[in-house]
């Protein structure tokens, strides 16, 4: 980093507003790394805890699926700025909560703790939602014929819903991955130096507020853009039973050679 | 659930909650139907725009739009005008927000438009109807239909992203909920309340978009039976 910071230095000379960018740009991209780091834990705890709610969420009876679905109800319904201010700030009203001790002292008062679990449980009402919607488009004739080779409803799920669900959720996982990553600016309202957070000091120190925010939003459209081809990929690995195997035509014995697969050429 | 007399305040903010997302929806589907126009567009550099514009706002976080919007504005206006002329939150916020809604309702509108059958258009250009007649009365009422569940779901992102300008000020049901938390130091009650205010209109919202829905369809649902 310090190298960086001495060879940007360098580079950008006493021109503003880029020796100010290369003297601030490592704070930044600090700040970056928090704002990555909540994206990714928030996202990986937010799968793991919307798989079973969506199970519950798709059952049939509504005690099972009612209280999944005032969950999910509430957190898409709000915006996301209440709930991290009801985690940060209002918890503390409870006498009960801040006499948790250890609890409190080390997690429910830190802001860093507070936006990953409102982050978290979040962005699981709104993957638990996606995978409700995908478990159902499964198509029924596949949950048939799983049926009809004698598969027991775990393995069903184990086996074939679930897989199926995945591969059909990916793009939406993806778009969702995104709005978290817009949202974890919010992160900076209670004190956290994000990305956002960690421009708007900079901009208290230099009163370069355009140069800055255009910066930040620079450095945003790149991580977004980095999720993107990630999830391209992602997708281009989930889908390799829809792709063509490749034809090794040309090294098989030429007696078992078929013409057709060899290029018209 | 006790307000301590600060249930007014909470009542004010979402007059201005809802002034704010009203007047960006109107500007968001403004910018929606441009942007999809551009996108449309056979000329090649309206295209480009047109893309830039949605590939930009979709990958820039709304707080970050609010508060570009609010501190930028400004000191555009100024270097372009060459006065000071003050960009209120209110202002800042109809900004930023329609400006995102509109990224998105562009994607939405652009997709409803390639939905409309080709034949439709060819038959009123040989019929001698202007291009924009035939927005206005062949293209534009069967946009609308196809385009309110998509518009909608846009709408319900809108009111909850109305938070965000609380972040520059501006009175409305976040910032007042904060006012009143910070006077009662009971911030649970208050962030609670704003949350129900906020479920609330988004229950209206979703039953104004399916009223909307049947209404634009009524001429579908006697086909299809």
């Amino acid at each position: 980093m310090d190298q960086l910071h001495t060879w940007l230095m360098s580079m950008a000379g006493d021109a503003e507003p880029w020796a100010s960018y290369a003297k601030y740009l490592p704070k930044l991209l600090d700040g970056a790394g928090l704002t990555l780091q909540l994206v990714v834990v928030s996202g990986l705890i937010g799968v793991c805890l919307a798989i079973p709610m969506a199970l519950m969420r798709v059952a049939k009876s509504p005690w099972v699926w009612g209280l999944p679905y005032a969950y999910i109800f509430f957190f898409r319904g709000t915006p996301l700025l209440v709930q991290i201010f009801l985690v940060y700030y209002g918890l503390s009203q409870f006498e009960a909560i801040r006499d948790l001790g250890w609890l409190w002292d080390e997690v429910l008062s830190q802001p860093y703790w507070c936006a990953i679990i409102a982050f978290t449980l979040n962005t699981t009402a709104y993957i638990a939602e996606l995978f409700r919607g995908a478990i159902q488009s499964v198509p029924r004739g596949e949950v048939e014929a799983a049926q009809a080779i004698g598969m027991n409803r775990y393995q069903q799920y184990r086996h074939i819903i679930l897989p199926r669900a995945f591969g059909i959720i990916l793009p939406a996982y993806g778009n969702e991955v995104i709005l978290m990553l817009k949202g974890s600016a919010l992160a900076s309202t209670i004190t956290l130096l994000d990305l956002t957070g960690m421009t708007r000091n900079v901009i208290a120190r230099t009163y370069m507020s355009m140069e800055f925010f255009l910066l930040a939003g620079a450095l945003y459209l790149l991580i977004a853009g980095a999720i993107i081809l990630l999830f391209r990929g992602l997708e281009h690995l989930y889908s390799a039973q829809h792709r063509q195997p490749r034809l090794a035509a040309k090294g098989l014995d030429p007696q078992l050679r078929d013409q057709h697969l060899d290029d018209p050429s | 659930m006790e307000l301590h007399g600060f249930g007014h305040l909470l009542i004010s903010g979402f007059w201005v909650t809802l002034q704010l997302a009203v007047t960006s929806l109107v500007f968001g589907l403004l910018f929606g139907l441009l942007g999809a126009a551009a996108k449309l567009s056979p000329i090649r550099s309206l295209h480009a725009i047109g893309t830039l514009y949605t590939t930009l706002i979709r990958g820039i976080p709304e707080l970050l739009l609010v508060l570009i919007l609010y501190y930028g504005t400004s000191t555009l206006l100024n270097w372009l005008l060459g006065r000071y002329i003050e960009v209120g939150p209110f202002t800042a916020g109809v900004a930023a927000l329609s400006l995102a809604f509109g990224a998105y309702a562009t994607e939405v509108f652009r997709s409803a438009m390639l939905e409309i059958p080709k034949g439709q258009r060819e038959a009123a250009l040989a019929i001698g109807m202007r291009p924009w007649a035939i927005f206005w009365h062949i293209e534009l009422p069967q946009l609308w239909r196809i385009a309110i569940p998509g518009l909608g779901n846009l709408f319900l992102v809108l009111l909850k992203d109305t938070a965000l300008v609380s972040v520059v000020g501006l009175n409305e049901l976040m910032r007042q909920a904060y006012v009143a938390a910070g006077n009662t130091k009971e911030p649970f009650t208050f962030y609670m309340a704003a949350a129900l205010i906020y479920l609330t209109l988004t229950i209206i919202s979703m039953q104004v978009t399916r009223w909307l829905e049947r209404r634009a369809n009524r001429g579908f649902e006697e086909a299809r039976a």
